[in-house]
């Protein structure tokens, strides 16, 4: 909890393609000299509003870390999922179980590298005994694993996805 | 009657979801398989051997995973803890390394040497034996007690619940699960979840 109000720079209002170096915000952690990009890092309290809607959107929250090869393998899809249905009132949101550690040294770079259009946030919460089962009481706790949403229903998914099997089970969401 | 299909669709889809989202496996009380696997000095292991043990702390982990990684040096701990007191630790390796080459059998060997493991890390050669426990993730604790029944399962899950910070750990499950077993007592939590690396298969 209290290093993640450190590395929690909120930029709810900023441009994502603002980058004069203006805007710029230096950060109290000295060892930050990699990518000085900002990111959301929320605990699951935190987390909670992103996994509930009351609109009629449509979510897909994947669960993924630089780490984890086979997040990485499914990402594009997610990408390509998230423009493909951007104007089906479809929206993406990449949760990243990286350690606070690696976020200037690994994940804020490769969000940069592979120009990821979907919204990226870090959940950092130790508590994971509690928040898994409350994401999904099968949820093992392996990762990849997805969750889709909208104000009717919610599924949950802890497996990998290729292009055509997400969009499938989008689509039941889509009637 | 499209309404009564829709329904069944509906049914289906949430049945075959869910059939593929529970996991199988071992739950508490289960008995557990005994196996015969390749430890990094070309000796193969099986709990059998172990006459004297009251238990076993099995581990699926790995090389590659961090989050097994950052558990290696607590592993050695538990095995040097509970070792002696009836309750070795038994590390498996669960990753089809033709997936996931830098967990083959020479990165095991290396790994072991560096961090000193004072317990066999085996190789589940095929993918045998992490799908038959229900292992999905690595680091993953079977905590097993020899009952008259056999092998049963004691505790399912994390080692504790800080997989960032072995210094700030409040609640040590593994330990308490062994202690409690130890001392004939309860468990009080007998499973546990934390986030992990999914066992490549």
């Amino acid at each position: 909890m209290r290093t993640l109000l450190v590395l929690f720079v909120v930029i709810m209002t900023s441009c994502k393609n603002e980058t004069s170096p203006s805007t710029w915000h230096s950060t109290t952690d000295e060892t930050s000299k990699y990518v000085a990009e900002p990111l959301e890092v929320y605990d699951f309290e935190g987390l909670k509003p992103f996994l509930e809607t009351d609109t009629d959107k449509v979510y897909i929250v994947n669960f993924w870390a630089t780490w984890c090869a086979p997040c990485i393998k499914e990402l594009p899809y997610f990408e390509a999922v998230n423009a493909a249905y951007a104007d089906k009132n479809v929206e993406v949101l990449l949760v990243s179980l990286d350690f606070p550690k690696k976020y200037d040294s690994h994940l804020k770079p490769f969000v940069k590298k592979h120009e990821l259009k979907s919204k990226v946030v870090a959940l950092n919460d130790m508590d994971s005994n509690t928040w898994i089962p409350a994401i999904n009481p099968d949820w093992s706790g392996a990762i990849p694993a997805t969750l889709i949403f909208n104000k009717d229903k919610r599924q949950f998914y802890e497996q990998t996805f290729t292009y055509e099997e997400l969009e499938t089970e989008l689509k039941q969401f889509l009637k | 009657m499209k309404k009564i299909i829709g329904i069944f669709a509906v049914i289906a889809i949430v049945g075959l979801s869910a059939f593929t989202t529970v996991s199988s496996g071992y739950k508490i009380g289960d008995i557990a398989t005994d196996f015969k696997l390749k430890n990094i000095d070309d000796k193969m292991v099986s709990l059998s051997d172990y006459k004297d043990a009251k238990g076993f702390i099995v581990i699926f982990t790995c090389n590659t995973c961090p989050y097994s990684v950052s558990y290696e040096d607590r592993i050695v701990a538990l095995d040097k803890k509970y070792a002696s007191k009836g309750y070795p630790v038994i590390a498996i390796m669960p990753n089809n390394t033709d997936i996931q080459p830098k967990d083959n059998m020479e990165a095991m060997k290396q790994r072991a040497k560096q961090k000193g493991f004072t317990f066999p890390y085996l190789m589940d050669e095929g993918q045998k034996i992490s799908p038959q426990y229900g292992a999905t993730k690595t680091p993953q604790v079977y905590l097993i007690q020899k009952t008259t029944k056999g092998n049963e399962v004691k505790y399912i899950g994390a080692i504790d619940d800080n997989y960032q910070d072995a210094q700030a750990v409040q609640t040590k499950y593994v330990e308490n699960a062994v202690d409690a077993l130890l001392a004939g007592q309860p468990i009080k939590q007998t499973e546990t979840r934390a986030i992990g690396c999914s066992i490549r298969l």
